[in-house]
């Protein structure tokens, strides 16, 4: 899942910095992530995997890196499978 | 009992009120000279309210965003240039207060605040990036235990008059534009160098003059925490919250000077409905919605605060955004209504009728972070946000 994180990262993050120099845990933001190109990723990873964030993961933190990407996906899958 | 303490113990609003009849008094000459409201200033400082939101360990009063809100609303009634240096000093303030836990120069120096009432410009704008707070290109030089910072700042109101200065800048020179810090520079640490003059349509006594700013001080008080935090979780909301009470402010003393209008003419021809009745309920009506407007607001941010989940949310940034956008408006709509109630008397300086200075300075609203820009924002986030449609808060 985090490879398909960071190819939509980089497809749609708009990063100044290549996606492969930033760790999982990194801070996207830091890193130069805009709070709109943060939204184009989250309609990009909605399309990908099919699903809708909730009101309580439309936050900055959500978007914050790589590892908190995935957890916030796994959250949603778990919850649609359930 | 000391004089100070004495004053501590009457209510902020007396305290307020107090202070904005020295303001109101110089506003005309504030706005005509554009010059520095320092009686309104000084006033502020003997009621001692400049440091009410830091903690009463630190010397201050422990004050909410919601009194001092109030403060700013009482003040935009009698002198908006006075209102707003005061709202934007209390919005450091704010940062300093949550955003510098622990940190002991930064701890003292609230202390320090209270004490001797000092005044805290902000640095912000650049040169080469707009508006844009999120944005840096200068960045701080850390050498050891001393910080370096040079910042071609497009603006940097009442700096001059300042104690000391919040900047911004990258966290140092290999950072990206956003990933930033603020720091703190007291008044023997930095130069001014003065590059263009604020002499503009309203806001004039803001002072908000261009400057390069060239400073060294120990490495300790840059803030301990990210920039991109304190602007998501306090700057913006803040910002927002003490700009729309004292907008509010600025109508709500057009209605009164209309409403004195319409009371004179009901007066002169009893039992006749004045021409300008209907426009002034209209009037009272908007002014309405722009204080219900900020209301909820600083009750949302009240309801967030100390949730730093609650205060990222999107919903939380649509909120305050929609906050600005609303007051920054419809003040406009109301102080043009007061102008056609009161007619020639309104538009005439010198009358008690006159309402040209709370038009200009009403027309700074929309751009003190432009609308368009924050339009653009919100809407890129309402791409995602869900509507919240419940009245229960």
């Amino acid at each position: 899942m985090k490879q398909t994180i960071r190819s939509i990262l980089s497809k749609h993050g708009n990063l100044p910095v290549s996606v492969e120099n930033i760790v999982d845990s990194a801070d996207l933001y830091d890193a130069g992530l805009s709070s709109f190109a943060s939204v184009q990723v989250m309609l990009a990873l909605e399309e990908e995997f099919d699903v809708e964030f909730p009101e309580h993961l439309l936050n900055r933190k959500s978007f914050s890196s790589v590892v908190e990407i995935e957890t916030a996906l796994d959250e949603i899958l778990k919850d649609q499978a359930a | 009992m000391t004089a100070a303490s004495k004053i501590v113990a009457m209510s902020l609003t007396d305290r307020a009120k107090r202070a904005a009849k020295v303001a109101a008094e110089f506003a005309d000459k504030v706005d005509v000279e554009g010059r520095f409201p320092s009686e309104g200033m000084e006033a502020l400082k003997a009621e001692r309210l400049m440091g009410v939101m830091i903690r009463p360990e630190f010397g201050g009063e422990g004050s909410n965003l919601t009194e001092v809100a109030d403060i700013c609303a009482i003040l935009g009634q009698a002198c908006a240039a006075t209102a707003m240096t005061y709202a934007m000093h209390q919005i450091q303030i704010a940062s300093l207060a949550d955003y510098a836990v622990d940190s002991a120069w930064h701890e003292a120096f609230q202390t320090r605040i209270c004490a001797e009432q000092l005044l805290i410009a902000s640095a912000t704008s650049e040169a080469g990036i707009g508006g844009n707070l999120r944005n840096s290109i200068c960045a701080i030089e850390v050498d050891g235990d001393t910080a370096r910072l040079t910042k071609d700042a497009t603006v940097i109101s009442y700096g001059a008059h300042a104690d000391a200065i919040m900047v911004t800048s990258r966290r140092h020179p290999d950072a990206a534009h956003s990933d930033q810090v603020a720091t703190v520079f007291l008044k023997d640490q930095y130069t001014l160098e003065q590059t263009s003059v604020w002499d503009t349509l309203g806001m004039r006594g803001t002072c908000s003059d261009g400057y390069i700013f060239k400073a060294e001080a120990p490495a300790e008080q840059i803030l301990p925490r990210p920039f991109a935090e304190i602007a998501a979780q306090s700057m913006l909301a803040v910002s927002h919250l003490l700009w729309g009470a004292l907008w509010y402010g600025i109508a709500a003393d057009a209605v009164a000077r209309a409403q004195s209008f319409v009371k004179g003419a009901a007066r002169k021809s009893p039992g006749q409905v004045p021409p300008g009745a209907l426009r002034l309920a209209e009037a009272s009506s908007l002014l309405q919605l722009v204080k219900a407007n900020v209301v909820a607001g600083l009750k949302q941010f009240a309801a967030c605060k100390g949730d730093s989940d609650a205060l990222n949310a999107m919903s939380f940034s649509v909120a305050m955004n929609n906050v600005k956008i609303g007051t920054s408006q419809t003040i406009l709509t109301i102080i043009n209504h007061c102008m056609l109630i009161c007619g020639i008397a309104g538009y005439k300086n010198g009358t008690p009728f006159s309402l040209g200075r709370h038009l200009r300075d009403a027309h700074s609203a929309q751009l003190m972070i432009s609308n368009d820009r924050i339009l653009g924002n919100t809407s890129t986030m309402l791409l995602v946000n869900k509507q919240d449609t419940s009245l229960l808060g």
